[in-house]
């Protein structure tokens, strides 16, 4: 690996670095330990935003409750884990439903439009119950704090979306949906135009489906929403161009485990289908390489077959009981030679996706789970390392 | 507590990467296999669910896998279309032609529609006893909830029409703990663990529907007991020579990381059953070495699982 590829010089260069990936397979983490590395090996503010992190992590950066606050990890803390930082450190997570007031507070025309839509229980509903608007106020949030002009480098964990992708098109959803056709047919009656009458046929469905309260409950949210439809245009756009600025770049992150690596390379298809730069791809908990060497497997075989030969060795030289030794040599045996399976499989699929980005990271599952500071530590350490 | 197999519908939940796919897929072929008419259902059309039955490509139509159960992926559209069709004699929809954009709108317009469409195909088939068993790979925990909820939250919202007409029954069967249960998938790690403790926390406050039980995948085998760890690690370190230079520390090595996998899962397991309520049962389904996925894997699962739930 040379120093043009590195997740270090991907920190240094870029502005933003979105981890994206299948669930599960630790993008908070590596999201926190990349902004932590940043943070410690160059001067700037780095902030790393996270979506739902868990609690122990959320404990460990100093995150209390949900709000939209942007929290600093002082100095002592990192200290405590074993960092100097040079730089500093942030952090902020993402309230779906102040968020979303937020945006209606900052595009709506005035105060009574304001008032209508929070009081809307379609909005209420759509902000609170359902995930879907995730997606959106996601990159809406990034974009918010990234004009700020704030950070140096601002690392995005991004959300657990059902569809893989859905964040990102998220901006031109919502622009496709205020300029919709459907929009227009629905709110043109109450705004007395003349398209009502092409409306009819899909009033008429929707009516039988939802019942006419409710499709007067839509109406009227829309109608408030459509109030903002430059405000929403303009900004969908805007988010739209970030993630596609050059000063962007993604992460793919997943574990080199069958399903995880196909939805990987999935990501990667479709980040290069829509022109985003990819900056690597990082391989989270692979097994030690040394479970995969032949040398290991040939000498799990002979501990296995002379189990009672080198018991009887080993009682002899340490004074242990050799009955008991055999049974522990065959049983470490077996579990070198089980877990060379593994580790094999996961060197097959290590190799299939060795040039699918730019920089592939392989990062070695750590013995204790990451839930602190110093896990993120040495994480970032082994993010950091040449490979 | 009703168990798991006599249920008629099971939605199978848990945390991305926990394998949910796999364990849906393994108690289905399980049920099937005991001779019952199984539908199982992916919801977030990836494909891996036909997959663990190498059934192909699976669309709205359920089918039938040879020895083993019918496989579908949920299509809210087709589901849409089924409905008014079979369900509310809606001969008009055929004529007007822009079904699709109508959907489209009323699903980002109106929260839960997706959903319902969604729940509502399992509810129908469970209440026409179409199944014996409806097996729901269902979505990741963080979009379980809205699943579950969205015949209430359609109550709450829509006071007349079509839809709301549905979601009595609905609810009837959902939060019938003889017929529907809710199966969590973790793995014994913590993040799962965690995420598995707040989402039966949450189906219990949030929902009406029951939780069956949990399933522990990818558990791993206890290595030694409490001496032989001791022996091991003095052996393991021996000095050079002792066992012929250090050529086995790579088999000890690997011998250690299984062991301290094992460790490590059994405290999040201890964590977890003193969690959720006594009564809800934690299966476990052994790590499988020699193959992760395809239909080997999921009758090897199948297998485990039949002797665990037993």
């Amino acid at each position: 690996m040379t120093a043009e590829h590195s997740i270090r010089r991907l920190a240094e260069t870029r502005e933003i670095l979105l981890c994206c990936g299948p669930g599960g397979v630790g993008k908070t983490t590596t999201a926190a330990s990349i902004a932590l590395l940043a943070a410690t090996s160059a001067p700037g503010k780095v902030l790393v935003l996270t979506i739902d992190p868990a609690r122990r992590l959320a404990d460990a950066l100093g995150l209390k409750g949900i709000g939209n606050d942007v929290v600093r990890i002082d100095d002592a803390t990192l200290k405590a884990a074993g960092v100097v930082p040079r730089g500093e450190l942030y952090c902020a997570m993402l309230d779906m439903k102040q968020s979303w007031d937020d945006l209606i507070r900052m595009h709506a025309p005035d105060e009574r439009t304001v008032e209508r839509i929070l009081s809307n229980p379609l909005y209420q509903n759509l902000t609170g119950r359902f995930v879907q608007s995730h997606d959106y106020i996601a990159m809406e949030r990034l974009h918010e704090l990234h004009s700020t002009g704030e950070w140096d480098l601002i690392v995005v964990d991004t959300p657990p979306t059902r569809n893989a992708l859905d964040f990102l098109d998220a901006p031109k959803r919502m622009e496709e949906f205020f300029s919709s056709r459907l929009l227009r047919w629905l709110i043109a009656p109450a705004k007395g135009g003349l398209l009502g009458f092409a409306a009819r046929p899909f009033t008429q469905i929707a009516d039988r489906i939802l019942g006419t309260q409710f499709l007067a409950d839509i109406t009227e949210f829309f109608l408030s929403l459509h109030s903002m439809y430059g405000g929403f245009i303009e900004r969908a756009r805007a988010v739209s161009r970030l993630l596609s600025d050059e000063r962007t770049s993604f992460l793919v992150i997943a574990t080199p485990e069958p399903s995880p690596l196909r939805e990987a390379e999935f990501f990667l298809r479709e980040l290069d289908r829509r022109h985003y730069e990819v900056g690597a791809l990082v391989l989270n908990r692979a097994l030690p390489a040394s479970l995969a060497d032949p040398e290991t497997e040939l000498a799990a075989n002979e501990l296995a077959s002379d189990a009672a030969a080198l018991a009887a060795v080993a009682a002899d030289d340490l004074g242990v009981e050799p009955g008991a030794t055999e049974r522990v040599l065959r049983v470490a045996a077996a579990s070198a030679r089980e877990w060379a399976v593994v580790a094999r499989r996961e060197a097959a699929a290590r190799d299939r996706v060795a040039h699918a980005a730019p920089l592939v990271v392989t990062v070695p599952s750590l013995d204790e789970e990451i839930g602190d500071l110093s896990g993120l530590v040495l994480l970032g350490r082994a993010l950091g390392a040449p490979t | 507590m009703i168990p798991i197999t006599e249920r008629n519908l099971l939605f199978v939940t848990g945390k991305g990467g926990t394998g949910k796919t796999t364990i849906a897929a393994g108690l289905a072929w399980m049920l099937a296999a005991q001779g019952k008419r199984v539908l199982t259902c992916e919801v977030d059309a990836k494909g891996d669910l036909a997959a663990a039955f190498e059934a192909g490509s699976v669309g709205f139509d359920p089918v039938k896998v040879a020895d083993g159960p019918y496989v579908m992926s949920m299509d809210t559209e087709a589901s849409l279309r089924e409905y008014l069709r079979v369900q509310a004699h809606i001969p008009v929809i055929g004529r007007i032609g822009p079904l699709a954009s109508a959907f489209d709108f009323l699903a980002t317009a109106a929260p839960g529609v997706r959903e319902i469409l969604t729940v509502g195909k399992f509810c129908f088939e469970v209440r026409d006893r179409n199944y014996d068993v409806v097996i729901v790979d269902s979505a990741a925990t963080g979009h379980v909830i809205g699943h579950l909820t969205a015949p209430q939250a359609i109550n709450d919202l829509v006071k007349v029409g079509l839809i709301r007409s549905q979601t009595d029954w609905m609810l009837d069967i959902l939060n019938d703990e003889a017929t529907t249960g809710v199966v969590v998938v973790t793995t014994p790690e913590e993040m799962p663990v965690q995420e598995t403790i707040e989402l039966v926390g949450r189906i219990g406050t949030e929902t009406g529907v029951h939780v069956a039980g949990i399933v522990v995948n990818r558990a791993l085998p206890e290595l030694f007991g409490v001496r032989d760890e001791a022996l091991f690690a003095e052996v393991a370190k021996a000095r050079p020579g002792t066992l012929g230079k250090s050529r086995f520390d790579g088999v000890f090595q690997a011998a250690r990381h299984a062991s301290a996998r094992r460790r490590i899962a059994v405290q999040h397991v201890a964590t977890l059953r003193a969690s959720v309520p006594t009564d809800v049962p934690i299966v476990f389904q052994p790590y499988l070495f020699a193959r992760a996925e395809g239909l080997r894997a999921t009758k090897q699962v199948a297998t485990s699982l039949a002797g665990e739930l037993a």
